[in-house]
C-alpha cells in the first residue's frame, strides 16, 4: 500500500470517528513521524490508543475487539522472537503481528488512565 | 415452515417430526463466551466445544425438551463480534439471524450470550442484536468466575437498561438455567420493553463501545479482577525460553503416551475379538457361511474396531488443549514458523485437528480471513497423520520394529517411529504450503489477530461428549463402509472355490493384475488389493488384510497374527515404502467430499488427489529403494 493511501485511510479514520478534534491535515502529518506505535511500547508501559493506520477491513476488526481510540493498551507476553505479541486492551488479550502493531499509533502524551 | 431434514448441521442432524410447528430459537455471542456448553447444557446433544475462538463453524441444531411434551429448537451460531461478517463461519450466522439460510426458517427468538467477566466490551454486541427486534434473553455467562474474581453484575437493573430480560448463569456448572427455560418456554409471549437507554448507530464501532460502558454503568456493574490463574501460567507457557520447550514436550508426551498406554489396551481388546470370533464359529456347521461370518466379518471389521481405543486416547488428548485454552497460545508460538511457510497462526488449529480427521479440519478453515489461506490450508490439511492412519502404521510398525528404549524411559523406539510418521505428514504439509504460497495462491502476507482466552479446567462433560462423538463416527464406518468392504473382500477372495489358494480366486486376480506397477515399491500383490480398498477410507487396508490372511490361514490349523503375517511378507523395505505411501496418499472419499463442498467446485479436490497420489507414489518408490 502506497503512503498516498496510507494518509487517506488514516485521514478517513479522523474525520469518521472525529478522534482528534481540531486537528488539521498538516499538523497530522507531523505526527505521524514522531508519535509513537505499539511495538514501541516496553513491558510494564502502558499507552493510549489514537487512530488506526489499516485498510478498514481490518481497523473495524480491531476495534470490535477493543482496540478503540482512547483506549490503554499495555503489552504482555510475545511468542519466541517477540513476534506477535499479546496486548491488553478493554478486559481482554488480543495478539497481533508486528507488521499490524507498528500502523496502531499511540496518543503522544498519555492522558490519565481510564 | 418447512422441517429441518436437509438443514446441513454435520452429524448432529435433528429431525423434527413433520406436524409440529417448529420454534427456533438462536443462540448467538462473541467468541469463546459459551455459546456450545450452553448448547450442550440445553438439549444434552452433542456439539464441539473447545476453549478457543472459532470452534463452532458451522450452525447446530438441538432439541430443547420443556415440560409436558413441548420442544423447543435451539440453533447455535458461529461466535461473532458484530452483525458484519468476514469470514465463512461468521457468514453462517449473519444468515441464518436473517433468514437467509436456505432450509432453516428464521429464528423467532434469541439467547444473547455474553461473557460476565468481560461484560462492558461484550454487551458492544447487543446494541445490533437488539435492533433486530426479536425477543432476547440477554444470559450473562460464566457468573461463577465472575464472583470469585470480586466483580458483579445486577441483572434486574440491566433487564431494566436493556428493555429486554437478563439471566446470570454458569453454563459449565448448569447453575441459573431456570430462567433460560422459562424464556424458551414463553419466547415468543414475552413482551418487549421499550429499552431505558436508546441503541446507537450500530455500524459506529465507538457509538456502540460508548453504549455498552453507559449500560454497564447504569447497571452498577462491577468488573471482576484480571485472571490471576491465566496471567501466571502465561509467565510459563509463553516465556521465551521455557514456552517452546513446553510446547514440544506436550507434542511428545501425546505421542509416547498413545503409544504406551494405548497398546495394554489394544491387546486387551484384539485377543477379545479373536476368542469370540472362535466361540461365534463353534456355533456354525455350514463351513462357507463360517468363513464369511467369522473370516470375512468379524476379522474384517475387529480389526480395526481394534484400533478405537488408541484413537480415543488421542481425541481426549487434542480435546483437553482445545478446550484448556491451550491452544490458542499454541497457535501463537507457531505464527512466526507458519508465516515462514506462508500461513498463519491460525491455520495451526486446523492443522492440529487435522490429526484427529481431517474433515472437521477443512471445516475448521473457515475462520480464516484470507481466501487463499483458507485454501492453502485446506488443500495441506489430510498430509496431518490422522487417526485413520494409525491402525496402518501401527500395524506395520508393532511387526518391523522392536521396542527398545531410544531416550531412556521417555521415548521408546516404537513411540519414536510413529513420531517420525506424524513429522514426516507436518513437513509435507507445510513444504506443500510453501509451494502453493509461492505459485498458484501467491498472496501478500495477511494478518494474524488472535484473541487469546482464559484458560479453564475442562470439563468432564465436555471431553466425555467429544470421545463419544468420535466412537460414533468411527464405528458407524465400521458398521457401514468397512463392514461392505470386508464383506466384498471376503466373496472375492473366497470365490471361485479354490480351497484357501487365494492366489486362484477373483481378488487374487485383480493383486496379480496390478502387481506390475506396485512392485517396484515393494508392495506384493495382496498389498495391491488393500490399496484398492483402503481408498476408500486408510484404516480399510488393516480389515482388508485381516480377510485376506484370516482365509488363506484357514487351512493351516495354527493361525498366524497378522502383524507376524505382514512380517513374514513384506521385506523392510517395502514396509518402509507402505508407511510412506500411507503418509501422503489421499485415501480418503469423506475428505474428497468435503473439499469440494468447501471450495464449491471439483477443481480444488482433483488437483489434491492427484499431487497427493503423485507424491505418495514417488515417495514411497525411494523408500523402497533406499532400504533394499
Amino acid at each position: 500500500m502506497t503512503t498516498q493511501k496510507l494518509e487517506i485511510t488514516a485521514f478517513r479514520f479522523l474525520i469518521r470517528f472525529n478522534m482528534q478534534s481540531g486537528v488539521k491535515k498538516n499538523l497530522h502529518r507531523e505526527t505521524a513521524h514522531t508519535a509513537r506505535n505499539l511495538t514501541e511500547l516496553k513491558r510494564g508501559e502502558h499507552g493510549i490508543l489514537e487512530r488506526i493506520d489499516l485498510p478498514e477491513e481490518d481497523a473495524r476488526r480491531l476495534m470490535e475487539m477493543g482496540f478503540l481510540p482512547g483506549h490503554t493498551i499495555t503489552p504482555a507476553h510475545a511468542a519466541p522472537g517477540g513476534d506477535p505479541r499479546v496486548f491488553r486492551v478493554d478486559g481482554s488479550e488480543v495478539a497481533l503481528r508486528r507488521e499490524t502493531a507498528i500502523r496502531m499509533i499511540l496518543r503522544s502524551n498519555p492522558g490519565p488512565e481510564h | 415452515m418447512s422441517d429441518c431434514h436437509n438443514c446441513s448441521a454435520g452429524t448432529t442432524l435433528v429431525a423434527a417430526p413433520p406436524f409440529v410447528k417448529q420454534r427456533i430459537v438462536a443462540i448467538i455471542g462473541p467468541p469463546n463466551s459459551g455459546k456450545s456448553t450452553l448448547f450442550n447444557r440445553l438439549t444434552g446433544l452433542r456439539q464441539k466445544v473447545a476453549n478457543f475462538p472459532g470452534v463452532t463453524v458451522e450452525h447446530r441444531m438441538g432439541r430443547v425438551k420443556l415440560d409436558p411434551g413441548r420442544e423447543v429448537f435451539v440453533v447455535d451460531l458461529p461466535g461473532v463480534y458484530s452483525l458484519t461478517p468476514r469470514t465463512e463461519d461468521e457468514r453462517v450466522t449473519h444468515d441464518v439471524l436473517l433468514g437467509k439460510m436456505k432450509d432453516l426458517p428464521r429464528p423467532e427468538a434469541i439467547l444473547l450470550i455474553l461473557d460476565s467477566t468481560n461484560l462492558s466490551r461484550h454487551l458492544v454486541l447487543a446494541a445490533p442484536v437488539l435492533s433486530l427486534g426479536l425477543p432476547t434473553l440477554v444470559i450473562l455467562n460464566m457468573a461463577d468466575d465472575l464472583a470469585r474474581r470480586g466483580g458483579g453484575a445486577d441483572a434486574l437493573e440491566l433487564a431494566e437498561q436493556l428493555g429486554t430480560p437478563v439471566a446470570l448463569v454458569s453454563a459449565s456448572k448448569g447453575t441459573g438455567l431456570d430462567k433460560v427455560f422459562q424464556f424458551l418456554d414463553g419466547a415468543t409471549a414475552t413482551p418487549h420493553k421499550p429499552p431505558r437507554v436508546e441503541l446507537p448507530v450500530i455500524q459506529n464501532i465507538p457509538q456502540c463501545r460508548a453504549w455498552a460502558a453507559k449500560v454497564g454503568n447504569n447497571s452498577k456493574y462491577s468488573a471482576p479482577a484480571p485472571p490471576l490463574w491465566t496471567r501466571r501460567l502465561d509467565r510459563i507457557f509463553l516465556h521465551p525460553v521455557v514456552g517452546p520447550l513446553v510446547f514440544a514436550a506436550v507434542i511428545v508426551a501425546v505421542f509416547q503416551l498413545i503409544f504406551s498406554a494405548g497398546k495394554p489396551l489394544m491387546d486387551l481388546v484384539q485377543p477379545a475379538i479373536d476368542r469370540s470370533g472362535n466361540w461365534i464359529g463353534s456355533f456354525i456347521s455350514n463351513a462357507t457361511l463360517r468363513s464369511l461370518i467369522v473370516q470375512g466379518i468379524w476379522n474384517g471389521v475387529g480389526n480395526v474396531v481394534g484400533f478405537l481405543p488408541q484413537i480415543l486416547l488421542l481425541s481426549l488428548f487434542i480435546g483437553f488443549l482445545e478446550d484448556s485454552g491451550y491452544l490458542a497460545r499454541a497457535a501463537l508460538i507457531t505464527d512466526r514458523t507458519m508465516g515462514w511457510f506462508g500461513l498463519q497462526g491460525k491455520s495451526f488449529i486446523p492443522l492440529l485437528s487435522a490429526y484427529a480427521c481431517a474433515v472437521p479440519a477443512i471445516m475448521a478453515t473457515r475462520t480464516i480471513e484470507s481466501k487463499r489461506d483458507r485454501i492453502a490450508t485446506i488443500l495441506i490439511a489430510p498430509f496431518m497423520t490422522c487417526s485413520a492412519r494409525l491402525p496402518v502404521y501401527t500395524l506395520v510398525i508393532l511387526a518391523f520394529i522392536p521396542d527398545r528404549p531410544l531416550v531412556g524411559w521417555a521415548l521408546h523406539t516404537q513411540a519414536a517411529a510413529m513420531l517420525g510418521l506424524y513429522v514426516l505428514g507436518f513437513v509435507a504439509a507445510l513444504g506443500t504450503a510453501r509451494l502453493l504460497k509461492s505459485t498458484i495462491l501467491k498472496s501478500s502476507r495477511s494478518s494474524f489477530i488472535l484473541e487469546m482466552p482464559p484458560y479453564r479446567v475442562p470439563t468432564v462433560t465436555s471431553l466425555a461428549l467429544r470421545l463419544l462423538d468420535r466412537s460414533k463416527v468411527f464405528l458407524k464406518r465400521a458398521g457401514t463402509v468397512i463392514l461392505g468392504v470386508a464383506i466384498c473382500i471376503w466373496g472375492l477372495t473366497y470365490l471361485p472355490p479354490s480351497h484357501g489358494d487365494i492366489g486362484g480366486s477373483y481378488a487374487g486376480k485383480i493383486g496379480h493384475a496390478i502387481e506390475p506397477a506396485i512392485r517396484p515399491l515393494g508392495f506384493n500383490w495382496k498389498i495391491g488389493i488393500g490399496l484398492i480398498t483402503s481408498l476408500a477410507a486408510r484404516e480399510t487396508i488393516v480389515s482388508t488384510l485381516g480377510t485376506i490372511y484370516g482365509v488363506e490361514g484357514e487351512d493351516g490349523e495354527h493361525s498366524t497374527t497378522l502383524q507376524q503375517a505382514i512380517h513374514h511378507d513384506l521385506t523392510p523395505g517395502g514396509a518402509f515404502a507402505l508407511l510412506v505411501f500411507f503418509a501422503f496418499a489421499l485415501q480418503c472419499m469423506s475428505t474428497v467430499a468435503v473439499v469440494r463442498r468447501e471450495t464449491g467446485g471439483w477443481k480444488w479436490p482433483a488437483v489434491q488427489f492427484a499431487y497427493m497420489t503423485g507424491l505418495a507414489y514417488v515417495c514411497a518408490f525411494a523408500a523402497n529403494k533406499l532400504l533394499s
